[in-house]
């Protein structure tokens, strides 16, 4: 019998990633709502001591699977682990991030428990008993409703950065569960990592991000976003014209065929405001557009303008805040 | 080396998305193959090149998604599949089993798709089809070398990227980055008039449409709110750009 909402808790070297907290704040939500229980699953190596802050989230369980395999990331062993255990508790629900991690994975489990999936969900509420989700389609042109009648577990994955986590409840423990798990045969073997170095917040999780375009005129303006991502802690984002221009890695663009953000404030500087573009950023709660062309779209959706060269505002801008937060 | 390609039509980057009747109006809208399938056909053809061997696409969709078939075949594809699964009412699960069973008959060493469609974006039937399969996946993939029965592949993870290597044959997704797809020339268009296009449907798989039912069920279709157009800060760039801060700082109490 399918009981049970279960959170597969991302964690990266060492810490909880933000979208996890997100995740069991929701899942404690529906799961009032039908009368069940929240689990999270954690996987790793190493990780267990992380297992009793999920309890102040609102895990009632962890499920703690721990093996040398599991360090790095790799589709195969992640998804033995995970599909098995899964399997044996038989939820009624399985929520992942919709990170990189957690769509790779939730991919290969779906299919291996013969399951639908929703990825990259905004929304998440009970209707009818069903847990119903709204994920954006057409790169958030348009959004849909949808939910799994019968396939259980019903799974999601949940975009980064949009559903709220609640206050922590201060000394609430979860029950943990140690499970030893076949790790199977890992069929990829891991020959370099490369991690780029930055002291900044993440494209996806970030509560701010700078962006430029076209008008930034090379790849040396940048340093202008770089000096107010520094005052304000943010993410450094750019369009497409920016990154097809080669001024900047593909790794931080923002729009449909780059990343998806919904960030608390998004300030584009020399960013015309394509579709494309638009698609990526626009359920960012404040936009703030800097471009000399008062016609440019952008300003159709922003919520500040600045008419002006950006090389003259930027700077002005980043000591302004600088003076602010002082 | 004997490689598919997975390919989806999708609606143009730069279509506009309106509603007819609670659902999206397809109706004069422009169909494109979805773009990382195009770097997928383009990695299919530089291995191609490289080794020697054919590609064969194969895609789930209406009648009209033949125009991206031909696409990939004027690109230098050698053959291909379109299986119509008669329906619209699909979902990711549809679409991997239907993929899996038509690939599943054919040769291969790789296959290779877009790590994600642009329309719908769900970034799981390629992963879904290797699970299937019981092939290993290596997905957003941004280099790609193949070489003596395995293969090496640079992909995005959280926060850089790694290199896996993997036996082959594989599934492999394509990111943004990993090539530039070509145009197809005029000689190219001319050929793939000629080369094989092989249209079936469920039956011809040995499939019905019960072992392929959607498992999501769409409850309803709507357009985002628009976003208000907001106040232009008035001022030379310096006037502004202090006026700016400070509306972040006092009105909009977001710095």
């Amino acid at each position: 019998m399918a009981k049970g909402i279960l959170v597969f808790a991302e964690q990266r070297d060492g810490k909880i990633k933000k979208v996890t907290y997100e995740l069991l704040s929701a899942s404690k939500k529906i799961a009032n709502q039908l009368g069940e229980e929240v689990s999270a699953v954690l996987v790793g190596k190493g990780v267990s001591a992380l297992a009793n802050g999920l309890g102040e989230y609102g895990a009632d369980k962890v499920y703690v699977i721990e093996n040398d395999a599991l360090e790095n990331y790799t589709t195969d062993a992640y998804t033995n682990v995970v599909a098995d255990l899964v399997k044996q508790n038989e939820p009624t629900a399985f929520l992942l991030g919709c990170s990189i991690t957690g769509r790779d994975l939730a991919a290969q489990v779906a299919q291996r428990l013969d399951t639908g999936l929703l990825t990259d969900c905004i929304n998440v509420a009970v209707e009818n008993g069903q847990i119903v989700f709204t994920r954006p389609i057409y790169a958030g042109k348009a959004i849909i409703t949808a939910t799994i009648p019968e396939a259980r577990p019903v799974m999601a994955t949940i975009r980064p950065n949009v559903l709220p986590v609640d206050e922590p409840q201060a000394g609430k423990s979860a029950e943990v569960i140690n499970v030893s798990a076949n790790v199977g045969s890992i069929r990829t073997t891991v020959k370099d990592v490369i991690r780029q170095v930055s002291a900044r917040p993440e494209l996806t999780e970030a509560d701010v991000i700078v962006s430029g375009g076209r008008g930034m005129k090379g790849p040396e303006n940048f340093k202008l976003l770089e000096d107010l991502a520094d005052v304000l802690g943010a993410a450094v984002g750019a369009s497409r014209a920016a990154v097809d221009a080669g001024w900047v890695p593909q790794s931080i663009q923002v729009g449909q065929t780059g990343k998806t953000v919904s960030p608390n404030l998004y300030l584009a500087a020399g960013i015309s405001g394509a579709i494309q573009h638009l698609a990526g950023m626009s359920s960012s709660k404040i936009i703030v557009a800097v471009n000399k062309d008062a016609e440019a779209n952008i300003f159709k959706s922003a919520d500040y303008g600045v008419v002006g060269d950006l090389f003259e505002v930027l700077p002005v801008l980043t000591q302004e805040i600088k003076k602010l937060k002082a | 080396m004997k490689i598919v390609a997975l390919v989806k039509q999708t609606f143009d980057s730069e279509a506009k998305i309106a509603l007819e009747g609670g659902k999206i109006n397809r109706q004069g809208i422009s169909l494109i193959m979805n773009p990382y399938d195009e770097y997928a056909v383009e990695e299919a053809l530089k291995l191609k090149e490289k080794h020697g061997g054919e590609v064969t696409v194969v895609t789930v969709g209406p009648d009209e998604a033949t125009e991206a078939v031909r696409q990939a075949l004027a690109m230098g594809a050698d053959q291909s599949i379109l299986v119509n699964p008669g329906t619209e009412d699909i979902d990711e699960y549809t679409t991997a089993k239907i993929l899996a069973k038509a690939v599943s008959g054919l040769e291969y060493d790789l296959i290779i798709g877009g790590f994600r469609a642009i329309d719908d974006g769900s970034a799981q039937v390629a992963g879904r089809v290797a699970e299937i399969l019981n092939l290993p996946v290596v997905n957003m993939v941004t280099k790609l070398e193949v070489d003596g029965g395995k293969a090496i592949a640079t992909s995005d993870i959280e926060g850089g990227s790694a290199v896996m290597e993997v036996p082959l044959p594989a599934v492999i997704t394509a990111q943004k980055g990993l090539n530039e797809p070509r145009y197809p020339s005029m000689k190219g268009i001319m050929q793939a008039k000629k080369k094989p296009l092989k249209k079936i449907g469920l039956s011809d798989l040995g499939l019905d449409a019960s072992q392929v039912a959607a498992k999501v069920k769409v409850l309803s279709y709507s357009l985002p709110p628009a976003r208000a157009a907001g106040k232009i800060i008035p001022g030379e760039p310096a006037e502004a750009a202090a006026a700016l801060a400070k509306a972040l700082r006092e009105e909009a109490k977001i710095i």
